[in-house]
């Protein structure tokens, strides 16, 4: 009786080859998902990031919706040209309250990781409504009905109540601010708690019409903080070398 | 288990608690409906109600319309098939199929004509991109694995599907599941997760219908009167009980709402990211490979009338392949913020899973021993043997493409999408081709195919689109990653991205038509398919004019 008789076993036992699956299927991931809980270099903060303001998430809800992940990666690799082209190399704690990530795995058009700053806000806004006007050569497609329509806020503080159960840290502060919040940053008016809740947040009329808080002053506000919350002059990249 | 004996007619089990249970849904439906948050929401909440509905009443027409005894599982000693729900989920495919192909070359013709987005929310782009990729891998593949493994189960384990209304559920409640994915992507409800951006309600209703099918699967497998489970059998349930493992641990998410259709992941950043590739790329091991190849291992012999070539290699091709697969996710991820170390087992089993990939091909080529005359003549046997020379070309640019020194020149490219494509409209679609060529005439108890002839015209025409479409894809994809990276003599960087951009349209235009060419082949099927299943002959025998098929 050779090994390969063995395998009947499998073969006759519908519940063993079922067990047998499982098991085998088990190992791969549980070896390299794991251990990203509780290593340094995956759950190591680094100063200055921190959640997304209301506005911002609002921001990035939409460019989730629209499915901008789908041309558009948020991940500078460690490679020379990419560094030179998109800025320092993304670090892990940049996504850590990305839920779901937007690392993305296609570029039809540029890395987003460090967009913020990079153009004006009247450029996003021409650029959204009609790509082409600013970029004579894009594939991308227009937005115009974002800067028509009304960002809709009745509901953000459940959006920042459901993170904060998940361990992103909104203050009950926060959840109870976020409405005021998002209309603060929006331009309706710029008040010191905004930035003490959220340090850094930028609040303007991103859309260039200052009578209605619109899709697009929301996306643009989370495009314009992009990969700006960690400072590279201050981040000491050999930290962690071994 | 279905009671055998009744005399008295009366609702079985299932019957009766299928019913209550969309009774109850339709309820629930109708409250979310009433206060959803959003009205794309509202819509899905609406259709929800109508589906749960339209389903009691079908479940309660069908007690009184059927006899007092249930189908039973025998007659004569001899299994008493159940064809139905392989029939509806073959359609199905074939109907999914030219949809989702369709949506394919319209997003071709976006990237290379702009313009065609029309400045329209619902077809631009980002929206209609998921809805193709769903639309091919979920509803076409689906489809044609739910029909397969339907069939081939019963086959080979010479038993009747188990169970009387769950086989119709998992058909029917899978394909609702599509149309709530579809419709979700074009009113912009998405988790964004790639190939798993249904939102959380969706994805707890495939979860129900899973577990179902898997039920059903295992169910008719215990049946069996067969001492032992044929290989394609255990592709099968590796791909079931996988596929149900990647999704409950990939889409774990908390609702902002009952009211809301969005949900916000448990894991987050580097974590979410390594979670997101596991589901993705056992997605494509273990949906689009393990599935597909359950299918090669049964309609190879059979179209062939030869036995599979080794038994041995096919449980070493079982066992290392689903063992290897589970590894491989972090190779899309090279150069990221992942930990090196994750990214270098990604790479490396990616690379040892080349053996057990080539394994499985030459298990399935070389089936044909002795009977190679049959792909002159034989224009479905050469499809599905194509279909695994594709498959062999794929698993060995996959592991190429996860070494991370080629990683860093194809990743984020074209190159990326070539390569999936080989995999998808080579392996995927050729071995499905060839399975619903067998499949129709079986099912619908014709003598043969229509015609052979359109199958070459099939095989042919389609075959000029994938070699068009792959090669203008590795052509764009090489060609863009080394203008990303060209260097002056002066030490800058040679060119902008939108320069690589412009440089990208001639090849948009050649995979399109390559998209077209593909799609043109389908059509040829469809219209083959429908010509056995509704024969000119016989409509003109019975003295009513020939009908024209809707296409």
């Amino acid at each position: 009786m050779s090994l390969w008789k063995k395998h009947a076993i499998f073969e006759t036992n519908s519940i063993l080859l079922v067990i047998g699956v499982l098991i085998v299927i088990a190992i791969g991931g549980l070896v390299e998902i794991t251990p990203l809980f509780y290593l340094k270099s995956t759950i190591e903060k680094a100063d200055g990031v921190r959640p997304y303001t209301p506005l911002e998430l609002a921001g990035r809800n939409i460019y989730v919706r629209e499915g901008c992940y789908n041309c558009h990666s948020q991940m500078i690799r460690t490679l020379r040209d990419e560094v030179e082209r998109y800025g320092h190399y993304s670090l892990a704690a940049e996504s850590m309250y990305d839920r779901p990530f937007q690392w993305g795995s296609k570029r039809t058009g540029p890395d987003l990781a460090r967009v913020g700053g990079k153009y004006s806000d009247d450029w996003h806004r021409d650029h959204l409504k009609a790509p082409k006007s600013v970029v004579p050569g894009t594939v991308m497609p227009a937005y115009p009905w974002l800067a028509q329509t009304d960002l809709d806020l009745a509901h953000i503080d459940d959006d920042l109540r459901v993170q904060a159960t998940l361990g992103v840290p909104y203050t009950a502060e926060m959840i109870a601010n976020a409405q005021a919040d998002a209309k603060a940053q929006a331009g309706a008016d710029a008040s010191a708690d905004l930035v003490k809740r959220y340090p850094k947040a930028a609040a303007r009329d991103y859309d260039g019409r200052p009578e209605r808080i619109t899709e697009a002053d929301a996306l643009i506000a989370y495009l314009q903080m992009l990969g700006t919350l960690v400072d590279f002059r201050l981040y000491d990249d050999k930290a962690n070398m071994r | 288990m279905m009671p055998t004996t009744v005399t008295r007619k009366s609702m079985t089990i299932g019957e009766g608690g299928t019913a209550l249970a969309f009774a109850a849904l339709a309820v629930s439906s109708i409250v979310v409906a009433a206060g959803a948050h959003t009205p794309e929401y509202a819509f899905h909440a609406w259709l929800s109600a109508a589906a749960s509905i339209a389903t009691v009443f079908a479940i309660v027409n069908r007690y009184y319309e059927r006899p007092a005894q249930l189908p039973p599982a025998t007659i004569e000693d001899k299994p008493n098939y159940n064809m139905g729900p392989v029939k509806f989920a073959t359609v199905a495919a074939v109907l999914w199929g030219i949809a989702g192909f369709s949506v394919g070359l319209w997003a071709a013709l976006e990237l290379a004509f702009p313009v065609l987005n029309f400045d329209l929310p619902w077809i631009s782009f980002g929206r209609i991109r998921p809805l193709h990729t769903s639309a091919v891998i979920f509803a076409f593949g689906g489809n044609v694995l739910l029909a397969t493994s339907f069939y081939v189960v019963q086959r080979t384990c010479r038993a009747r599907l188990a169970g009387d209304v769950a086989p119709w559920f998992v058909v029917l409640g899978y394909n609702f599941f599509i149309v709530i994915a579809g419709t979700g992507y074009l009113l912009g409800i998405t988790q964004s997760k790639e190939y798993a951006e249904p939102e959380w309600y969706a994805d707890l209703w495939l979860t129900v219908v899973w577990i179902t099918y898997f039920l059903v699967f295992l169910g008719t497998i215990m049946r069996r009167r067969e001492p032992h489970i044929y290989v394609a059998n255990w592709f099968y349930l590796a791909f079931i009980l996988t596929i149900a493992v990647l999704h409950l641990g990939n889409n774990a998410a908390i609702p902002v709402s009952v009211y809301s259709p969005k949900s916000y992941i448990v894991w987050g950043g580097v974590q979410d990211a390594m979670v997101q590739w596991w589901y993705g790329h056992n997605a494509v091991g273990f949906f689009l490979t393990a599935g597909f190849l359950a299918i090669m291992y049964y309609f190879i012999p059979k179209r062939a009338e030869r036995p599979i070539y080794s038994y041995r290699l096919s449980i070493i091709h079982f066992w290392a392949l689903i063992f290897l697969y589970i590894w491989a996710g972090p190779h899309h991820l090279h150069y990221t913020a992942l930990p090196d170390w994750a990214q270098t087992l990604g790479m490396t089993f990616s690379i040892i899973l080349w053996m057990p990939s080539w394994g499985g091909m030459i298990n399935g080529i070389m089936t044909l021993s002795g009977a190679w005359d049959k792909l002159r003549t034989d224009p479905v046997l050469r499809m599905l043997v194509v279909s695994v020379a594709f498959y062999g070309m794929a698993t060995f640019e996959g592991p190429l493409m996860s070494v991370k020194a080629v990683n860093s020149l194809s990743h984020y490219t074209d190159w990326t999408i070539g390569h999936v494509h080989s995999g998808a409209l080579g392996w995927v679609g050729y071995v499905s081709f060839g399975a619903i060529y067998c499949l129709v005439p079986w099912l619908w108890n014709r003598e043969r195919l229509y015609s052979l002839k359109l199958v070459n015209w099939h095989f042919w025409i389609s075959t000029i689109g994938i070699v068009l479409y792959i090669s203008s894809m590795w052509v764009s994809g090489i060609l863009q990653g080394l203008m990303w990276r060209a260097y002056t003599k002066l030490g800058f960087l040679e060119y902008s991205f939108i320069e690589t951009v412009e440089a990208m349209h001639p090849f948009y235009v050649i995979r399109a038509l390559g998209g077209a060419l593909f799609l043109i082949g389908a059509l040829i099927m469809v219209w083959n398919l429908w010509r056995t299943v509704y024969p000119r002959e016989a409509v003109a025998a019975s003295g009513q004019p020939a009908l024209v098929p809707a296409e």
